[in-house]
């Protein structure tokens, strides 16, 4: 097992589209990380930049105490499980998995012993004999997973593997990855752009956006802590509500929250450290689950849009009044509901509410 | 009801028209076949003769025996072109399997300057005929030397082989369904520890059957029956190959057909078992390409 350390790595392609543009982090050895962003923020590229499938511009990569910028795929002792799974069709299932060990010298009765244990640790031993075509896709998975475990990798790369399982199997080889990392204690590094996997996977998130890593850390502390705009609204779900809006503090110990000049939320000022006594825009955040609503009552006024019942709870989006901002509030299902159409008054749980600058900063 | 009725009724007229036209491109093609083969059977030369003026060509009718297999044998040297055939067309079409492959695997997937303006050349020469390259190609050939210090390729198997290797629509075949390939195969080998000619040997080839099948077919094809060439670059009977040794009928007379019949028959097997052999890639290949057999 090795740690994975990452100093200012740049990736400019030709054409100069800077893709990845100073990335700094360390992963230690046995650690579960799993970078999550969005469509084209450079997380599939730093990944394959670990694997060796990609040059490094700028930066030094290290694997364990190794600078492995310039090694081979193979020499960086890294382990990669495709989104596509990428096995090779002509070849049965123990053909897939040993091609690694039988290109590299290893004798035929070594690469069979190392297949079988192997299969025996993701349950596929009764397919070692079919293609891959006979296969299904959470089959093809573990083949896939198979196939980078008999290689006794120092650090196993996933990139997105589980993007192309329908939602039931997810949730299982989600649970399957857990317990495969508690098994080998090997460092392991995820990519997804699914805020859940990241969640109930990674030991740590490093969330990327536009080729920078917004913010690292585990994956409850940057939920309650996010450090800005981009990092709360990508954690959650449904992602947190994002009000634009004009905050001045009153002399009775609380701000007033103005997101049109008529709707005004109040909240007790002792949750805003990050607000200064003087009064300026900037940004409320509010969990869907922290909001609630009512007919009327204090909070801000606004329309219903959409109700969607979800069996154990609903999820209710209303136009806040005077805004184009919409809000979405999670409550448990209770059998009481609103209609589209209908006015209500939404609030939040005192001390639930975020503030970002005008930088969409944190504090 | 009488609506549904006139429905079914124009159906059944198109599928019997579908099915005439198919009977009359089937019979396009077999019966040339079927008059080679049941004329080689044919040992009398006058009825044969007087069978070619009617249907009865495309039966066998009249005196049957392998008379004629005997003659082609004693007076052609049917064997050693058989042979000579065998070897220049198996040589040609192996080596331009590797070779074609391995370039439209460098055009597909590395990249290089002039890659493209490569490519372009490529496909452009597909549409240059050989008869164009013809003279400039044996003027060529016969200055080159060879292992053994001579001079000139002429009356050689060298001649009839290493200028075929070299294939523009054989790598524009491989060069299509290798960019088709999802990438994640070679880089998931690349993972494994495997060099770029151990991807090549051990996923790209093995994944190829389809386009290695219609190459191989469409190369033997042309080979096989090529006679511009042979009639080019070979005299004498030690490397002619089986069109050039077809040609001795027609320096006699009278012409005896029966013979040439059964020389053509004979030529023509081979051509039938190969494509026998890869009819089922070359079909799957000539459909997944678009490209028609």
């Amino acid at each position: 097992m090795a740690s994975v350390t990452l100093n200012n790595i740049q990736k400019v392609y030709e054409g100069g589209v800077h893709v990845i543009k100073g990335v700094n982090l360390k992963i230690a050895d046995g650690e579960f990380m799993v970078f999550v962003g969005p469509s084209g923020c450079g997380k599939s590229t730093m990944m394959r930049m670990i694997a060796g499938l990609e040059t490094i511009t700028e930066g030094e990569l290290r694997i364990g105490d190794r600078v492995a910028n310039d090694l081979p795929p193979v020499e960086r002792k890294v382990a990669m499980v495709f989104q596509s799974y990428a096995l090779y069709p002509h070849m049965s299932v123990e053909e897939n998995m040993g091609f690694g060990l039988k290109i590299n010298g290893m004798s035929a009765a070594e690469v069979r012993a190392q297949v079988g244990k192997a299969a025996e640790i993701l349950q596929i031993t009764h397919l070692l004999d079919r293609k891959p075509k006979a296969l299904s896709g959470g089959q093809r998975q573990r083949v896939a997973i198979g196939r980078a475990i008999v290689r006794k990798p120092d650090v196993f790369l996933f990139d997105e593997p589980l993007s192309n399982l329908d939602a039931g199997l997810r949730v299982q080889m989600r649970v399957e990855l857990s317990n495969l990392h508690r098994e080998l204690g090997a460092t392991m590094i995820y990519v997804t752009h699914d805020q859940t996997e990241a969640m109930t996977l990674g030991d740590r998130i490093a969330v990327f956006n536009k080729g920078y890593i917004e913010q690292v850390g585990a994956p409850m502390e940057m939920y309650a802590a996010p450090d800005n705009t981009f990092v709360a609204a990508f954690l959650g779900s449904p992602k947190m509500n994002l009000l634009p809006c004009h905050v001045s503090a009153a002399d009775d110990g609380h701000l007033h929250f103005h997101v049109a000049e008529a709707n005004v939320l109040v909240q007790p000022a002792a949750g805003f450290a990050s607000f200064g006594a003087k009064p300026r825009k900037m940004t409320l955040g509010i969990r869907p689950e922290a909001m609630s609503w009512s007919f009327q009552g204090e909070g801000l006024r606004a329309t219903v849009q959409i109700i969607e019942r979800l069996g154990d709870v609903q999820l209710i989006y209303a136009q806040l009044a005077g805004t184009d901002s919409a809000v979405c509030v999670k409550v448990a299902e209770t059998g009481k509901t609103c209609e589209v159409g209908q006015s209500i008054v939404v609030s939040a749980a005192p001390g639930a509410c975020y503030l970002f600058n005008e930088d969409g900063k944190a504090g | 009801m009488s609506q549904q009725k006139s429905q079914r009724q124009q159906q059944r007229l198109a599928k019997l028209l579908q099915y005439a036209l198919h009977i009359v491109l089937c019979a396009f093609f077999i019966f040339p076949l079927l008059f080679m083969f049941v004329s080689a059977f044919k040992s009398d030369e006058a009825q044969l003769l007087r069978d070619m003026a009617s249907l009865s060509a495309f039966w066998p009718s009249g005196e049957l025996s392998l008379k004629n297999f005997s003659q082609v044998f004693e007076r052609t040297p049917f064997a050693r072109a058989f042979l000579n055939s065998l070897f220049t067309v198996g040589m040609t079409v192996v080596l331009g399997i590797f070779v074609n492959s391995m370039m439209a695997y460098a055009l597909a997937r590395f990249h290089f300057k002039g890659r493209e303006i490569l490519l372009s050349v490529v496909i452009a020469l597909i549409i240059i005929p050989f008869e164009a390259v013809a003279v400039p190609l044996l003027l060529l050939a016969n200055q080159l030397p060879w292992f053994d210090g001579t001079l000139g390729w002429l009356d050689s198997y060298q001649v009839q082989i290493i200028p075929f290797i070299a294939n523009a629509f054989s790598v524009y075949l491989f060069y299509q369904f290798f960019i088709a390939l999802p990438k994640d195969l070679e880089e998931a080998a690349l993972m494994d520890g495997a060099s770029l000619w151990r991807i090549y040997w051990s996923i790209l080839l093995p994944l190829s059957k389809p386009v290695i099948a219609t190459v191989a077919v469409l190369q033997f094809l042309g080979r096989w029956g090529d006679l511009l060439w042979p009639v080019m670059v070979v005299r004498g009977d030690t490397f002619a190959t089986l069109p050039l040794a077809m040609q001795t009928f027609f320096g006699q007379f009278p012409r005896q057909w029966g013979d040439v019949m059964a020389f053509a028959a004979m030529a023509t097997l081979p051509t039938l078992l190969v494509f026998l052999v890869f009819q089922r890639w070359f079909v799957r290949s000539a459909i997944s390409s678009g490209i028609k057999g």
